[in-house]
């Protein structure tokens, strides 16, 4: 949500009965309460103060087009599309991992050898197994899974196959974080709040049947 | 920057956050004219707070980072962990980590807004268990300041009639919201534990506020202070149930200075306010009385001087021991007002430890709206005053539980490490199990009181001066057995609750309670440093705040706590910043400042 929108969706929280006190009350009396003097300058655009209203993210992504071609296909794999919401790269999770694996921080330094190298090892395992030229975004779904049924699950991974699935575990974390922090995830997991109520009401009846207190 | 707009003032105070802007509420509604110094920029929580935006908005999905440490659209800017160009140092074996908010209005812009009075108890600790030292005034003394504190700012919650847990008078508390169902899980299993769980007090409004009636109550003989406290009331609106407090609040549903007091202190025409001046020191006439403070103009780097008859320093514990040990001079050759020698000692933090556990019964939740005010609805008092009087616990001061989890909104990590219970899902299989686990995780934070000791302290830096001269602090830190041996059994009790739950620990419960506790400082709620008393030769303030050696200089902040019982400190903090302001204002109305 921008700033315009969620201004809008603020002023129909002013219009909503019982809210209406509260946002039109600067527009009333004398003007000076509640509004601080003028001079007021704002945010700086620094990374210790940036425009938290209109974010802009200052470093420069890294990962090449066939990188994130490789890292849509594996997001996919994680997070396919079904009846209830989108594929990972139809929400742009590569293009987040892109911009993660760039920022200029230790941890995302790390990420991004995890990431990049990964993205390597699996199409070399992809020709291994499937004869060399093959690359694992051209593999049919049973060859992906093949490879990623032997990296999915850390404790049960063979020692050849460690390195594939720290990278694995990596991206599904990644893609994950990704995938449920954006509307159409928080719609899939059936998140309904994040909006204006008029009052706040106890959990309804289905939910303490849910956890056995009614 | 904001020009100054009189010649002369009564009061200067240094600092715009709890402290700084009740002093300049009481101070200014009393008629005095007072000069606000804020070393961060102006800050407009109106115009400025990220209201509703989805972390998808936000660089890395709002994650911490080094320059935004509790995510992007925290509240706190020019701040956290290391503010640029303002070092501080830990002394060699001691770990201390020191949150700063260079903002109008300092870390009230995005404090978790829990507003525990103080008991009876906690004014008096030393003589109940011969640890640390009880304060000059007792729970009396305050309470009807913690009154006018809930009754301006607003605070929900309930009146239980428990142990050393203060009943607020009838009319004065907020209605709490409705639990949510992971509360009432606990609430539930609490009752077999014989662990209390009951309405959180928070500093959010659930209601609109009554002001015609409640700016009677503060002000029954004041027209003006009545007019600009109702007007500001009247501005602001009651919760919404959206949008993390943390960010702050736009529409002034909870307590931030810049929304709450510093509106009507500016509406009376009596307050002026300085931003982007950092205070270096106070300084004296030769007689050794306060005259004014020096500070750095950030926008010019110049060295500049204000002067007042009374100064108020409100700057955070830590800061305002700098400030006192940076002002020397011939009558203070070691700091203004520390003939003592006490003034940066007995520094305290509140013990944290916490738990995560994930609960089957949670799974699969039918979907509601379990956002509510943000802050948590429910939370657990400390309750075992009867086994630790008996000498059955191996630490003497008690701690309180803080409840989170469920249906929120979903955050980055989320699902990070899910693979522990799906055994390494992914495809179909893992959207499916992401829906059965989301809202099943819970956590349970303890925060409780550190008795203050010799070995924890601050103190000027010998090697360092900050980006502005002004010559830096160095920490010391210690924990004594009782701290640690709280956290530890923090960590037992809520395994034991999320067992009652029918849930998994999800983090590691340590038995070596130093592994368990958080770093000193890490909880921020710093407290001492420039502790009150009744004798001056143990005490660096009088119980109003004000230094025993010159009369005209306070401290109103947390600088002053003798002890830091389990609650939160800043509702206290203003309930003390009042009771000197209201001095202050006797004491000038009367010619004694």
């Amino acid at each position: 949500m921008d700033r315009r929108q969620a201004l809008k969706v603020m002023a129909i929280a002013a219009a909503t009965p019982g809210l209406t006190s509260c946002l039109t009350g600067e527009d009333e009396g004398t003007g000076a309460v509640g509004t601080l003097p003028t001079g007021h300058a704002g945010p700086a655009g620094t990374a210790w103060d940036p425009d938290l209203l209109a974010p802009v993210i200052p470093w420069e992504r890294t990962l090449t087009s066939d990188e994130l071609e490789a890292l849509a296909a594996i997001c996919d794999v994680i997070v396919p599309a079904d009846d209830r919401s989108p594929s990972a790269s139809a929400l742009g999770v590569h293009d987040f991992i892109d911009e993660w694996v760039s920022a200029p921080y230790e941890r995302n330094e790390q990420d991004s050898v995890i990431v990049r190298g990964g993205l390597v090892w699996l199409d070399r395992e992809a020709a291994g197994r499937f004869g060399e030229g093959r690359r694992f975004r051209d593999l049919d779904a049973a060859g992906k899974h093949a490879i990623c049924d032997d990296i999915c699950y850390r404790p049960d991974t063979a020692p050849e196959y460690q390195a594939g699935a720290r990278f694995f575990d990596r991206v599904r974390d990644l893609a994950a974080g990704a995938f449920w922090t954006t509307s159409e995830g928080m719609q899939d997991l059936q998140y309904v709040g994040n909006v204006p109520l008029a009052r706040w009401d106890p959990p309804p009846a289905e939910v303490l049947r849910h956890i056995g207190l009614l | 920057m904001r020009r100054r707009r009189q010649q002369s003032y009564d009061v200067i105070i240094v600092g715009s956050g709890a402290a700084g802007g009740i002093c300049a509420y009481v101070l200014a509604c009393s008629g005095a004219r007072v000069l606000m110094l804020e070393a961060g920029r102006d800050y407009d929580p109106v115009t400025e707070t990220p209201m509703f935006q989805l972390p998808s908005d936000a660089p890395l999905r709002g994650v911490g980072t080094r320059e935004k440490p509790f995510g992007f659209y925290d509240a706190t800017v020019d701040g956290g962990w290391e503010v640029p160009g303002e070092p501080y140092a830990s002394a060699a074996g001691s770990t201390f980590r020191w949150w700063r908010a260079r903002m109008l209005g300092g870390r009230t812009n995005h404090w978790g807004r829990i507003s525990l009075r103080n008991g009876p108890y906690d004014f008096a600790p030393y003589s109940r268990d011969g640890l640390g030292f009880d304060w000059p005034m007792s729970y009396e003394d305050v309470a009807p300041y913690y009154d006018k504190t809930e009754t301006l700012i607003g605070v929900y919650g309930s009146n239980e009639g428990l142990e050393n847990t203060p009943d607020s008078p009838a009319g004065v508390l907020q209605p709490p919201p409705a639990p949510r169902a992971n509360e009432l899980l606990v609430q539930h299993v609490g009752a077999d534990l014989g662990v209390p769980v009951i309405p959180a007090h928070i500093a959010i409004l659930t209601e609109a506020q009554d002001a015609d009636r409640l700016s009677r109550v503060l002000w029954p003989n004041d027209a003006l202070a009545q007019r600009v406290t109702a007007e500001s009331m009247r501005s602001r609106a009651a919760c919404f149930y959206a949008t993390p407090c943390g960010r702050g609040c736009a529409i002034k549903a909870n307590f931030q200075s810049p929304t709450v007091v510093l509106p009507p202190a500016l509406a009376t025409g009596n307050l002026d306010i300085l931003t982007n001046a950092m205070v270096r020191e106070v300084t004296v006439d030769s007689s050794g009385r306060a005259t004014g403070v020096h500070y750095v103009d950030k926008t010019t780097r110049l060295d500049e001087h204000v002067s007042a008859r009374v100064v108020v320093v409100a700057a955070s514990a830590a800061e305002s021991a700098r400030i006192l040990l940076n002002s020397k001079s011939g009558p203070f050759p070691d700091g203004i007002g520390n003939g003592s020698g006490l003034v940066g000692r007995y520094l305290m933090d509140t013990v944290g430890a916490s738990v995560s556990g994930q609960i089957p019964a949670l799974e699969g939740m039918p979907a509601h709206n379990a956002d509510g005010a943000s802050a948590m609805h429910l939370y657990v008092p400390w309750w075992l005053y009867r086994e630790q009087a008996r000498g059955r616990l191996d630490f003497a001061r008690g701690y309180h539980i803080e409840l989170g989890g469920g249906r929120r909104m979903p955050g980055f990590g989320t699902f990070s490490g899910l693979e522990r219970f799906t055994s390494g899902s992914y495809g179909a299989q893992f959207k499916e199990d992401c829906r059965r686990y989301y809202g099943s995780f819970v956590s349970f934070s303890g925060r409780g009181e550190m008795i203050p000791n010799e070995d924890s302290y601050c103190e000027i830096d010998p090697n360092q001066v900050d980006q502005w001269g002004i010559p830096t602090l160095r920490f010391h830190w210690r924990w004594s057995e009782h701290e640690l041996n709280q956290a530890r059994h923090m960590q037992h009790t809520f395994a034991d609750i999320i067992d009652a739950m029918g849930g998994r620990v999800t983090s590691t419960i340590h038995e070596d309670g130093a592994d368990a506790i958080a770093p000193g400082g890490e909880i921020i709620h710093e407290v001492g440093g420039v502790i009150m008393g009744d004798d001056p030769s143990r005490s660096v303030l009088n119980q109003f705040c004000q230094s025993w050696e010159v009369d005209n200089l306070f401290v109103t902040d947390g600088g002053c706590f003798v002890s830091n019982a389990d609650k939160n400190p800043t509702l206290t903090i203003m309930a003390i910043a009042w009771r000197a302001s209201d001095y202050i204002v006797d004491q000038l109305n009367t010619g004694s400042l």
